[in-house]
């Protein structure tokens, strides 16, 4: 089991045939997704390795029964992307488009309202599920089957925290990189219900950073409903305020959104949070095991 | 990006909302002659970027253009320190001459956009404490704040507008104008794609009229692509040198005050390695992420930047090769190294794709390099080096 990337994804990667584009959609094939189509505006009727390419998503969605997106576009184009998937029907869409001006999240946030669909991202590293596929750059050889969930808010520590749980022999059910913009598709509470509602997810590694107050509405959502076990940990503790760290969202404004603020959150809401993010890896098998 | 008050106020004017008479000068010699001009009491201001300019001495006013010129010959030149621009202060050279305004009250207006799961979307804020930093009102006394989310799918609805001015408690005249500013502020806001918008105070003059007496914008760095106008309102000069040099290099950095320099690829780990090292018990000199695409001549940059820091002693490589493999990783800091004669004692700690190719390049080469392999083992190692 896992959670929104499953055996009956089909997927579409929208700017399949540029450089990034058709590199990870050659990635995840390896890693064995079902890539079953591409769309490119003006290359349709072409192919990428045999992948069919068309100028519309809704044309992948009737030809080749596409219901989740990939998206690799600049990201002037980005937003569009993600309507089009939106209204295609499209259920599962994932952006990994860095730089999308915040305005233009809000409305996408906007239309995605009451859809059903899922986005992850955008500026994400992407959603595996090990056995099955991935969307996105996820490097292949960190996971493993398992039954641990991840969520993070960052690309790197991300690999890092999944490499550290499968060289402990511990595999995961779904990894999901939700971003480090301030407005992205799916939060950590969307990501923590489908979690919780999976049955084969024993434990949750959450992994946040400063700003914003996503990891507070988490705190809050995890001592309300969470019945799983957590272990996080929060990046930027020695994040000096007012500047921008490297991801847009990261950013301490007006005193709030410290790391030491949201690591208590997450401490008093019953999630095991550590100081050391080396240690993310022990503190899960100590609780597995116990 | 930031800008300036007196850039702002420019662009204030261009969507219609009041700003006090006035210009701006570098020499005391045309703050005499926009004083004269304007003809009455005028308010120098220093044009820094920073916030606390007038608890620091950067904003006077003056009863003649005599005074004027004199006061302006104060402030221009003078290194402002604020508890926004850190110890070492910043050098003032432009001010704003303004004509200084009778006040009946001082509100606060401002727009930005709210993160919470509830709103994502602008949330214009009003309160009757102006003149105070809206952070303190928030904490202190958050009933005094008035909050109105906007939708920017659909267009603005006078209710908006009302919902703050009767808050705030005006009468019929008054909020009429107060709803047109609301509205301005807001089309900026949208149109412009800032992050912040803040008018404190907007001054309620005692004829009645409204006015901004003072401007901040913020805009959103991912949204200057289709703002060439506010791209060209950047002042260089207000940037710490070397996160300049190192944004015209693609690289982020963001200098901090401790001894271990540190390179790393993306975001989340490279504010984990810093907390790592402290943890360590040693003090990060920078925040450097070198993006998820580093590139030999990428790295070298990155080397320049955080080695012309100083109080740099010892330097930590952590890098986690995804699609970046480490031996080219490996290869870029040889090579990097070897073309900067780097001298400085260094930690290299590589995981991922390639890795083994990684660490036998570094051993081969003839530089000094401790290699680690634990996230927490590399900043231990470096922590003991200086």
């Amino acid at each position: 089991m896992s959670i929104l990337l499953n055996e009956e994804s089909r997927i579409v990667i929208q700017g399949i045939t540029g450089g990034e584009g058709s590199f990870h959609a050659r990635e995840a094939v390896e890693f064995g997704s079902k890539v079953v189509a591409g769309v490119t505006p003006g290359k349709g009727g072409t192919d990428v390795d045999g992948i069919p390419v068309y100028n519309r998503v809704i044309d992948a969605v009737v030809n080749e029964g596409a219901n989740a997106s990939g998206i690799y576009v600049p990201a002037a184009f980005a937003p569009d992307a993600i309507l089009e998937s939106i209204e295609a029907g499209i259920k599962l869409i994932v952006c990994m488009t860095e730089g999308i001006p915040a305005l233009e999240m809000v409305r996408v946030k906007k239309a995605l309202k009451g859809t059903g669909s899922y986005l992850i991202g955008p500026n994400c590293p992407g959603i595996t599920t090990p056995g099955v596929g991935k969307i996105g750059f996820m490097p292949n050889f960190i996971h493993k089957e398992g039954n641990v969930g991840v969520i993070s808010r960052s690309g790197t520590l991300t690999y890092e925290v999944i490499n550290m749980l499968t060289n402990l022999g511990i595999g995961q059910t779904t990894s999901v990189g939700i971003g480090g913009d301030p407005i992205v598709g799916s939060t950590f509470v969307d990501m923590l219900e489908l979690f919780e509602a999976d049955p084969a997810t024993d434990l949750v590694a959450i992994i946040g950073e400063i700003g914003g107050n996503a990891e507070e509405e988490a705190a809050r959502f995890v001592e309300e409903k969470m019945t799983k076990p957590l272990v996080g940990f929060i990046a930027g503790q020695t994040a000096p305020p007012g500047k921008r760290m490297g991801h847009a969202g990261a950013i301490i404004s007006g005193g709030k959104g410290t790391a030491a603020e949201k690591m208590k959150a997450w401490g008093d809401a019953g999630i095991k949070v550590v100081e050391n993010p080396a240690e993310i890896g022990k503190a899960a098998v100590s609780i597995l095991n116990s | 990006m930031k800008i300036h008050e007196y850039q702002a106020k420019k662009i204030f004017k261009d969507y219609g909302i009041p700003i006090p008479e006035g210009d701006v000068a570098t020499t005391p010699e045309e703050v005499r002659n926009i004083a004269e001009r304007i003809g009455k009491r005028v308010v120098v201001k220093a044009q820094i970027h920073a916030g606390g300019r007038g608890k620091g001495g950067g904003v006077k006013t003056a009863d003649s253009p005599e005074e004027a010129e004199k006061v302006a010959g104060e402030i221009i030149g003078m290194n402002l320190v604020t508890h926004q621009t850190g110890p070492e202060g910043k050098k003032v050279k432009t001010v704003l001459v303004e004509e200084a305004l009778d006040i009946e009250k001082e509100l606060y207006l401002g727009i930005a956009i709210d993160r919470a799961a509830d709103q994502e979307q602008p949330v214009i804020m009003a309160s009757e404490a102006g003149g105070m930093e809206i952070e303190e009102v928030a904490s202190k006394t958050p009933e005094k704040i008035i909050k109105v989310g906007a939708n920017p799918v659909g267009s603005f609805s006078g209710f908006q507008g009302r919902k703050i001015a009767y808050g705030l408690g005006m009468n019929k005249p008054v909020v009429g104008k107060a709803s047109k500013i609301i509205e301005s502020l807001y089309r900026l806001f949208v149109e412009k794609d800032a992050s912040l918008v803040e008018i404190n105070p907007l001054l309620l003059t005692k004829d009645g009229e409204l006015l901004a007496l003072d401007a901040k914008i913020n805009f959103d760095d991912d949204g200057l692509y289709r703002h060439p106008e506010i791209k060209e309102l950047r002042d260089v000069d207000e940037e710490e040198p070397l996160e300049l040099k190192a944004s015209n290099a693609g690289v982020n950095y963001i200098k901090l005050d401790g001894n271990v320099g540190c390179m790393v690829n993306g975001a989340g780990l490279a504010m984990a390695t810093m907390d790592l090292i402290k943890l360590a018990g040693g003090e990060p000199a920078n925040f450097l992420d070198v993006g998820g695409g580093a590139s030999a001549e990428s790295i070298e940059k990155a080397f320049r930047i955080l080695t012309s820091d100083k109080n740099v002693k010892a330097i930590l490589v952590n890098i986690f090769g995804g699609i970046l493999r480490c031996d080219r990783v490996a290869s870029g800091v040889i090579e990097a190294a070897t073309n900067m004669n780097l001298t400085l004692p260094m930690v290299v700690r590589l995981q991922g794709t390639n890795v083994e190719e990684g660490r036998k390049l570094l051993q081969e080469s003839s530089l000094k390099f401790e290699v680690a392999e634990g996230l927490f083992e590399a900043a231990e190692k470096v922590v003991a080096l200086v």
